[in-house]
């Protein structure tokens, strides 16, 4: 259920961009100018046989295959702020055999997005988005019944809870009423200004993190380096989990989901790191 | 909490070996990632807060790699192939379809 809403989110974006096609009107004739979505489930032969990276006048990196400049499905130059992320997105394109998987290529998706932003939104409206994940955060929301998952939220959650609430000096809370715990304006007041810290980039990134996790807490827990990707997945699927050593692991559904959840919360967490100046300024302080 | 670096920095070789086959010590990717390992190796004792966030970062990216080829095998192994028929679905969970001796009475 929960991997369908997101597979309907994946969709929803293509989508809404396809909505918000422009019509331009020159003249007589009108023209409707669509961006250049193609459905996730596509495949198109590759048509190049070089993957390379290169760097603007403006000091942004660009991707070229063969001699050609890839383009957003928006028709935008696609250009990478720096090094890093441009060679992970060459490496996506360089790892295609035969035809282009897109939907393996998350990195370039999320470039995709932050370019075009499809959705045309502001960062204020990206902030009280991901905030609003707050009031149903994954974690805080907690079971009476079987004792054994009670037990397990428990073990598994609350350390998480408890090192967000310091990092934060938050009140968040969790119940088992559902309603949920009541979130105090001051927490969300202290994230939204955390959040304003951030560059649109890496809101984009962090956004797709929350929605993977459908946690806000344990979004934090990754991007903040306090959890791996692996373990804030597994996090969030903590009944699935449970369910799984009762009754068994299926392969074609349960590793299928985790491991394409994986790949999506890698690629958004990866998306924030990279893209976020900070961090590559520590870095070069470091090399000195 | 995450691996040791050296072992995160071989598992990525290993991933990008997959992802191109033997020329993979020529992609940009192995370069970086052989230039960034080196920079950020620093003695023991130093053990700073960038080099846990490159190491960070780097387990990052493997699960990246790794996750999206097992993703990609599973896919392929079972849902890149269309439906299945109702004798491969059933001996999927160890069954197998009844056999009707004579037919089923409709066919001609």
């Amino acid at each position: 259920m929960l991997h369908n809403l997101c597979k309907y989110r994946h969709f929803s974006r293509a989508f809404l961009s396809l909505a918000g096609r422009q019509i331009e009107t020159s003249g007589s004739s009108t023209h409707v100018q669509r961006a250049k979505y193609g459905s996730a489930a596509q495949e198109r032969k590759k048509f190049y046989e070089d993957v390379t990276i290169s760097q603007g006048e403006d000091g942004r990196f660009e991707i070229n295959l063969d001699k050609r400049k890839l383009r957003t499905p928006g028709g935008k130059l696609f250009t990478l702020p720096n090094e890093a992320l441009a060679i992970a997105v060459a490496t996506e394109w360089d790892a295609q055999k035969d035809t282009l998987k897109f939907y393996t290529m998350h990195l370039t998706t999320l470039c995709y997005t932050a370019l075009d932003n499809p959705t045309q939104r502001s960062k204020d409206q990206m902030i009280s988005a991901a905030l609003k994940y707050l009031d149903t955060d994954t974690i805080c929301y907690r079971v009476e019944e079987p004792p054994g998952l009670v037990e397990l939220q428990k073990n598994e959650w609350d350390p998480v809870m408890d090192w967000i609430e310091k990092r934060y000096n938050v009140v968040i809370g969790s119940s088992s009423s559902i309603m949920g715990p009541k979130i105090p304006e001051e927490t969300k007041e202290t994230f939204y200004q955390h959040l304003n810290s951030y560059n649109f980039w890496s809101l984009t990134g962090l956004e797709y993190v929350i929605t993977q996790l459908k946690s806000l807490v344990l979004s934090f827990g990754l991007i903040d380096r306090h959890l791996t990707v692996e373990h804030a997945v597994l996090l969030s699927q903590l009944e699935e989990e449970y369910q799984i050593q009762r009754w068994g692991n299926v392969e074609w559904a349960h590793d299928y989901d985790m491991y394409e959840m994986r790949s999506r919360t890698a690629a958004g967490a990866l998306f924030v790191h990279l893209s976020s100046e900070s961090s590559m300024v520590k870095k070069k302080l470091m090399q000195d | 909490m995450a691996a040791a670096p050296l072992r995160v920095y071989r598992a990525i070789l290993k991933e990008l070996r997959l992802l191109k086959g033997p020329q993979y010590k020529h992609t940009m990717a192995y370069n970086y990632v052989t230039e960034q390992f080196r920079k950020n190796q620093v003695s023991g004792e130093r053990y700073c807060r960038a080099q846990r966030e490159a190491v960070h970062t780097s387990h990052t990216y493997l699960c990246l790699l790794s996750s999206t080829r097992q993703h990609m095998e599973l896919h392929r192994l079972y849902h890149g192939r269309g439906e299945c028929s109702p004798e491969e679905t059933a001996g999927r969970v160890g069954l197998r379809l009844p056999s009707q001796p004579g037919g089923k009475g409709w066919e001609n």
